[in-house]
């Protein structure tokens, strides 16, 4: 005997389904692959699964000597290189018990704010985009170009900049840096940033599409290792530059923004914040900058200047001895530094330098066994921390609220996968 | 005179912080060695009792260690210095756990635990701590290294049927053929035939 109709109906009405957002997709920021089990439109289960790029960088890092891995830690995440840059040649500098001269931790600073505030304008771009808010996106995306107008004059490159090298920097900045960089805070602060929060923050739309979404405690946010602003939004006040200072963050006065629900809006409103206490800071390190040189005066751990290995000396000029180094000096110089067996030999030990990277604590644990290579190079990385805590924060939401929720982690598929 | 005797009468004060001396003398001669390099310090304890000494430092209210900050391991192969320190260890565990206390007397501590190779295991941190969870899925897919009581203990980086662990030191960094293996040709047809 057939089964009556309206039995058959509660039949599929109790099933779940599976439905596979990822590996490329655009609200997945990179490749990453989300199984959601729903039933109707909401979630019962979701398993993310990595692993698309497979990027090796931390076997990489075993076969490269200190100073080339500074590339490869680019590449970690597109969004704020810098910021990486700046974190593994913290550690190498740790590993080796030596500080960079004031000058160079002031720019590190200005221009690792900078990348925060890059870096918090893709995220809150694309963030906004997948909850459908398309102008948010295209100014915040105009704000980022012109910090990589400002990097481009420092380091000569966009966005792969490599800019810090291990006891200093590639070179100092440029003349023009100071009025690009108080142009562009005068411009964010008084423009972009006000245009961005007026189409946003009390915009119906926006607060019933974040507000109470993918809430997480404290106390689940600690122990699941969230960090930096999705941390903060939980009403956890911490903050590294704050509790552990390094490179002169001591010397700056700013405040740390706390949320007090945990749910996106916060996350949404911590950043905002966050990016004013940068411009603060930048502001600051601006105002202070010393004079002096960026580098630690040791020619055996410095890389030469690019003028001194590509430029011909010039007979014409008196012996500098100073930059004794024309051409071929430079050149051979150069080579020393970074050949097998010359270069920079950290003594044998291990350190675990933590820095607040824009999307929370960046650590890099290295192991020296004595020689010019690390023997263990290990990526804490901020995304695959905060990444693993989704799963419990979708639970039982609509399955458009997967998207807010992954947007306001800011996932970086670079590091999860590493 | 009794002035200057005074210091050399009393007993060296132990330099070690205050979590640090407690672990000591709550598990004794588990505690294979106390660490400081560059002010940070390190913990190294045996696999048995790695467990009891994570829960002591997590929920002892003199430091409470809230936060697994990070979880990881180093295969020793070739360090003679590392492996010969403990009774040939092949594997190193490494912890890093922070205290969010306000005055904590040690805000970041490492804990080590020496693995040997046969099989090598340890008990899973994830009752401890939620974070564990993704933190020891990749430290067994990238070393092999079984943690006993994971709820979900699988791959998580590398395929499901890949055969190898790719941070082990044994492990070529360009892989041992896995491009020349791959099946360009699966369907037939190259790109230059298309």
């Amino acid at each position: 005997m057939r089964a009556p109709a309206r039995a058959k109906t509660d039949v599929v009405a109790s099933e779940t389904m599976v439905l596979n957002i990822g590996p490329q997709h655009p609200a997945t920021h990179g490749t990453l692959h989300l199984e959601v089990e729903l039933d109707g439109e909401q979630v019962v289960r979701c398993t993310p699964h990595l692993g698309y790029l497979h990027t090796g960088f931390e076997k990489l890092g075993e076969s490269m000597l200190y100073n080339q891995f500074i590339v490869v830690t680019d590449r970690m995440n597109y969004l704020s290189p810098l910021s990486n840059n700046f974190a593994y040649v913290l550690a190498v500098e740790k590993l080796l018990g030596v500080e960079v001269p004031k000058r160079g931790q002031y720019i590190r600073v200005a221009l690792a704010e900078m990348a925060r505030i890059a870096d918090h304008m893709v995220w809150l771009g694309t963030h906004a985009l997948d909850i459908g808010a398309f102008t948010a996106f295209l100014y915040a995306f105009q704000q980022r170009e012109k910090f990589y107008d400002i990097i481009e004059a420092c380091s000569g490159a966009r966005l792969t900049v490599s800019y810090t090298r291990v006891g200093g920097m590639a070179q100092d900045v440029p003349d023009t840096f100071v009025p690009m960089v108080r142009g562009f805070l005068e411009g964010f602060l008084n423009e972009a940033l006000p245009e961005i929060e007026g189409l946003l923050s009390k915009n119906r739309i926006w607060i019933d599409r974040t507000k109470g979404i993918g809430v997480i405690d404290a106390q689940t946010a600690l122990d699941g290792g969230l960090t930096g602003p999705c941390l903060r939004g939980s009403g956890v006040e911490f903050d590294i530059r704050k509790a552990e200072p390094y490179s002169s963050y001591e010397d700056f006065d700013f405040d740390i923004p706390v949320g007090v629900r945990g749910d996106t809006y916060d996350r949404y409103l911590v950043r905002m914040e966050e990016l004013r206490q940068s411009c603060r800071i930048i502001q600051q390190a601006l105002d202070n900058m010393p004079d002096g040189p960026v580098n630690v005066p040791d020619h055996k751990m410095i890389l030469p200047g690019k003028e001194h290995v590509y430029k011909a000396p010039d007979h014409t000029q008196p012996y500098d001895p100073v930059h004794p180094y024309g051409s071929i000096e430079g050149l051979i110089h150069h080579f020393k530094v970074t050949m097998r067996g010359h270069g920079v030999e950290p003594p044998e030990g291990e350190v675990y330098c933590a820095t607040e990277s824009p999307n929370g604590e960046l650590g890099f644990y290295l192991v020296s066994d004595g020689s010019g290579y690390p023997y263990r190079v290990r990526v804490r990385a901020p995304s695959f921390m905060n990444y693993q805590n989704l799963p419990r924060m979708v639970q039982g939401l609509m399955v458009s609220d997967v998207v807010a929720v992954l947007g306001s982690l800011n996932v970086i598929a670079g590091e999860l996968d590493r | 005179m009794p002035e200057e005797q005074a210091p050399e009468a009393a007993p060296a004060e132990d330099p070690r912080p205050l979590p640090v001396r407690k672990v000591v003398e709550r598990f004794g001669d588990p505690v294979l060695a106390t660490d400081e390099h560059r002010g940070e310090w390190t913990v190294v304890v045996t696999s048995e009792a790695i467990h009891p000494v994570l829960r002591f430092l997590k929920t002892d209210p003199a430091f409470q260690y809230i936060r697994l900050v990070d979880l990881t391991a180093v295969d020793c192969l070739g360090l003679e210095s590392i492996s010969a320190r403990f009774g040939g260890a092949r594997f190193l565990l490494v912890y890093h756990l922070m205290s969010h206390m306000p005055d904590s007397p040690l805000p970041r501590l490492r804990v080590k635990c020496p693995l040997t190779d046969a099989e090598p295991s340890a008990p899973s941190a994830t009752g401890l701590w939620s974070a564990a969870d993704w933190l020891e899925r990749e430290v067994y897919d990238m070393f092999g290294i079984v943690f006993d009581g994971h709820p979900d203990l699988r791959r998580i980086l590398m395929p499901d049927d890949f055969g190898a662990f790719p941070l082990r030191k044994d492990y070529p960094v360009q892989g041992v053929g896995e491009r020349a293996s791959f099946d360009f040709e699966r369907s037939g047809q190259t790109h230059r035939d298309e």
